[in-house]
């Protein structure tokens, strides 16, 4: 399992290749996140962010059949098109895979101590968090 | 708990030394990202924290308005009002996350 909150931009295909290596894999499900827009300032928590994100993984890891999971989320300045995040779990069979790929990323939404800062012409404003974010991690639990 | 973060003030009442750190919004609406607090051992929760601080007034009264969402953790957990902080513990205060 991996865990990383870097400045740095990530390579999806290295990424997956670490986790395909053992050959009882039979499916990698990645998910990555891309900057729309607007350029942004990421802001997070030094410690606490790693230390969520490790508890969100174990979580799935419970439910799921995971066999290696890679998570990287970026902080820092982002452009447009930039890459924010990317979530890759290794399992057997693909519904293990696609289901924790999801709910990692539904319960980091929520969960991990993030900031996004967008900068337009106007000036700089904090995302709100949206309801519709606390819906999708909130149905997990059902 | 260290040694030091329990001490007597001048006047015999115990005092509850607790570093508090703000994030985002409200790191720059309060205009630090930490402060080291020397609390009555009465604050002893987030919600009485949350109010001691709201009760500077100014800024800290609208950053910490009721109406305001404000998530808080203790010692790097996600805490709810109700929990308890003791001395020595890191809290935090920060806007509902947005990342992913």
């Amino acid at each position: 399992m991996k865990v990383a909150v870097q400045r740095e931009d990530f390579d999806l295909g290295a990424e997956v290749r670490a986790i395909s290596k053992d050959s009882k894999v039979g499916a990698v499900a990645s998910f990555v996140g891309l900057v729309r827009d607007v350029r942004m300032t990421l802001e997070h928590y030094p410690g606490m962010t790693e230390n969520a994100i490790r508890g969100i993984v174990d979580q799935a890891a419970s439910r799921w059949q995971v066999m290696d999971c890679t998570v990287i989320h970026r902080y820092g300045e982002l452009q447009p098109n930039d890459q924010i995040v990317l979530v890759a779990v290794a399992s057997a069979h693909r519904g293990d895979a696609f289901a924790a790929c999801e709910f990692i990323m539904d319960y980091l939404k929520t969960q991990a101590p993030f900031w996004k800062k967008e900068h337009r012409a106007g000036g700089a404003t904090w995302v709100e968090a949206k309801a519709a974010d606390d819906e999708a991690a909130g149905r997990w639990k059902k | 708990m260290c040694a030091s973060c329990r001490t007597l003030s001048y006047f015999g009442e115990m005092r509850v030394k607790v570093t508090v750190l703000f994030f985002a919004a409200l790191r720059e609406q309060l205009g630090r990202p930490r402060e080291e607090l020397d609390l009555p051992s009465n604050i002893n929760t987030i919600g009485g924290l949350r109010d001691h601080l709201r009760a500077r007034g100014g800024a800290w009264a609208s950053a910490f308005a009721p109406n305001r969402a404000v998530r808080a953790a203790v010692n790097q957990d996600m805490a709810q009002p109700a929990a308890a902080i003791k001395a020595g513990d890191e809290v935090a205060f920060f806007p509902p996350v947005t990342g992913g």
